[in-house]
């Protein structure tokens, strides 16, 4: 716009404001989800400055604030990528099978807390908590369960591990192996972020540095033997889920996948063999505009980032592609039929934000494992917005809204900010160590939790539109405790039926290996192929790296 | 004595990592005027106990989201009477199915739960009614 426009504009602005300062706000606080003030009306003014080529470009194209594809999902739609798994791997394998039969598009296996913390089924500190919250995995036979029948070069599979995830993507390397199919045409995810685990999911193994070598020894191993793998999935939803606002969950996140950029350049890797296999895993809240703002911000920074200060020159290198899920948080226990609606919102942004992939939470989340019932209505969601609602039919559809871009342009400035206290702090690892990161997110959630209660922010059904009278009518998966003991004693019997000299060999060379310096992933593969068990590979790991402890605080 | 502060160790049994609920409740609690001790995360029902005993705590609140509420309220209830200190206060709060919730009070495993929803002060004020110092 020209001076002319802009004094045309402050003298229409000015008019305006006169007339409306004669008219009463209701009584509300006008802001975002995370407390961000929104002003009531944005106009060029808000954008001033603003630069088509330099700000936006087109998609496909530097700076991808507009989307990683050139055609997005007018060439493909994005992944409609359900998270599941519960109980034993034969159970699993049937949801699977079921998700695959409804249309779902790809993989993503939720473990379950033993498995997560690397301890095998039959491990006192796994007592209560086998395949509760996901499918447990003890070995390599447990895995050759789970995808029966699902030929790996067909399917694309995502896996929410973290501190053990090196074992784990062994066992579907050698999963993949016995299927006759060789490790160079796995596609897939491993989350394998442990930085956020420090920061927000907590759960941990090993201390910080080990932990970062097992997550560049994937990343060399990836671009020799799985060059089609996501060696990691750099995650913001927890972040968010644990109480963060949207800028924390944005600015924590690429904090991370910076920090992973420089623990692998400073391992001697060349930032083009591993970045193009970076991936990221974001929230999407309830508060529209700003989750959308906040996909395109992530874009941008990630690709200047990378150009500029890494000297990536692989462009695939400066593409941040993106899982997105709904946000739980954001689910109520009362009303639970409301967060069918709630999901559809939060999946709407994330498809108008350029997702590659997405999980809608179902209704009932917020009680207890989902059944087939509300999984279905939520995968439906998604094919709603895919084939009904006209979404995906224009390539970032709000490009030039004035409040869009001015929020984009807002969540930029903010992280920038987060980037710099950061770096004063002396980088992610020192922050960690100085509680920086988990008090600025415990504080966030007591705001917004006293802000509920206050009723500064309406929850409907919480905290206004409640229903006394509720009657909870929803079916809840409930796991069998006969399951915890049946997998129990099959992992005893599978280390008593295994070649056990062999099993003992590989961890006497694992640990030698572990003590040194070269890539870990062969002899875990090793270990893993004579089935030796999740919880003997990681206590092996353990004893030379010791355990990581934190300091709690409130 | 009779003014002194309520003690309430918040504790975090399991191997899940959601201390958000924990935390935000701990933090509720210091605020109403109570000395909170935070366990941290992962502690086994030994663990919990044992810094109970230890930190003279007049209640524990335990945060449950794992799904093992089934085992580790009534697990926890048990090895304080065992260790003779059953004159603390049993809560707790998270994720818990209402036919659960029904059976752990009826149960007497567990004095009382809050669960998601639950305004903060409804909280803090329920254990400032039902804690009797002397």
């Amino acid at each position: 716009m020209c001076m002319d426009d802009f004094t045309e504009l402050k003298k229409g602005r000015e008019k305006w404001q006169e007339k409306k300062s004669k008219m009463k706000d209701r009584d509300f606080q006008f802001m975002t989800v995370s407390s961000l003030p929104v002003n009531e009306i944005y106009t060029p003014e808000d954008t001033a400055g603003f630069n088509h080529t330099r700000d936006l470009g087109f998609p496909g194209e530097y700076p991808y604030t507009r989307g990683v594809q050139p055609n997005m999902y007018r060439g493909r739609l994005w992944t409609m990528r359900q998270f599941a798994g519960f109980a034993t791997a034969k159970e699993s394998n049937q949801r699977y099978k079921f998700l695959l039969g409804k249309g779902q598009t790809g993989l993503s296996v939720a473990f379950d807390m033993p498995t997560i913390m690397g301890f095998d089924s039959d491990h006192p500190r796994a007592l209560g908590e086998v395949g509760r919250v996901g499918v447990a995995i003890d070995s390599l036979a447990d895995m050759e369960t789970l995808f029966d029948g699902i030929p790996l070069d067909k399917v694309s599979t995502s896996m929410t591990i973290n501190a053990p995830a090196a074992i784990i993507w062994a066992m579907y390397i050698a999963t993949g192996e016995k299927q006759g199919v060789p490790s160079e045409k796995l596609t897939g995810t491993i989350q394998n972020d442990i930085l956020k685990e420090y920061i927000a999911q907590k759960s941990w193994i090993f201390p910080p540095l080990p932990s970062l070598r097992l997550i560049t020894d994937i990343f060399a191993h990836a671009a020799r033997h799985v060059p089609k793998w996501n060696t990691v999935s750099i995650s913001g939803y927890h972040i968010r889920e644990a109480g963060s606002t949207a800028v924390q969950e944005l600015a924590f996140t690429l904090a991370d996948g910076f920090a992973y950029v420089e623990a692998a350049m400073a391992a001697g890797l060349n930032v083009d063999d591993f970045a193009p296999r970076l991936s990221f895993f974001f929230n999407s809240h309830i508060d529209f505009f700003e989750e959308i703002a906040k996909y395109r911000a992530a874009r941008r920074i990630w690709a200047r980032r990378m150009k500029e200060k890494y000297g990536a020159r692989d462009q695939r290198s400066w593409l941040l592609r993106f899982h997105t899920q709904t946000a739980g948080c954001s689910l109520t226990a009362q009303q639970p039929e409301n967060n069918i609606v709630r999901t559809a919102f939060e999946a709407l942004a994330a498809v108008l934000g350029g997702t590659q992939s997405l999980h809608t939470n179902s209704m009932d989340e917020v009680l207890a494992l989902p059944s087939e019932k509300s999984v279905q209505i939520a995968l439906r969601t998604q094919q709603v917005i895919a084939f009904e609602t006209g979404a995906a039919n224009v390539i970032d559809p709000l490009a030039g809204s004035y409040f869009v871009e001015a929020l984009t342009n807002k969540m930029e400035e903010e992280a920038e900010k987060v980037f710099a206290e950061i770096d004063r702090r002396g980088g992610v690892l020192a922050a960690i160590d100085q509680n920086y990161f988990q008090q600025e997110i415990a504080d966030a959630a007591y705001i917004y939790q006293r802000a509920i209660d206050k009723k500064d922010r309406i929850q409907v059904g919480v905290n206004e539109f409640v229903d006394p009278d509720e009657q909870l009518d929803i079916e809840i998966l409930k796991i069998e405790p006969q399951i915890e003991l049946e997998q129990a004693a099959r992992v005893r019997k599978l280390r008593e039926t295994r070649d056990n000299i062999k099993v003992n060999e590989c961890f006497d060379s694992l640990r030698n290996a572990a003590r040194g310096t070269e890539n870990l992933l062969p002899y875990i593969l090793d270990a893993v192929r004579v089935y030796a068990t999740e919880g003997e590979i990681v206590q092996v790991l353990r004893e030379v790296f010791g355990e990581y402890k934190e300091k709690p605080t409130f | 004595m009779a003014d002194r502060r309520i003690r309430v160790l918040v504790a975090k049994p399991g191997l899940d990592g959601h201390d958000r609920g924990a935390r935000v409740i701990a933090r509720a609690l210091r605020d109403a005027g109570m000395e909170v001790i935070y366990t941290g995360l992962h502690q086994t029902p030994e663990q919990v106990v044992e810094a109970a005993i230890q930190e003279d705590v007049d209640v524990i609140g335990l945060s449950v989201l794992s799904g093992a509420h089934m085992t580790i309220f009534p697990r926890i209830f048990q090895l304080l009477q065992e260790n003779k200190a059953d004159d603390i206060m049993l809560i707790g709060g998270g994720t818990m199915p209402a036919d659960d919730v029904k059976a752990l009070k009826e149960g007497g495993w567990v004095k009382e739960l809050f669960t998601p929803g639950t305004p903060l002060d409804d909280i803090s004020g329920w254990i400032q009614a039902n804690v009797k110092l002397d």
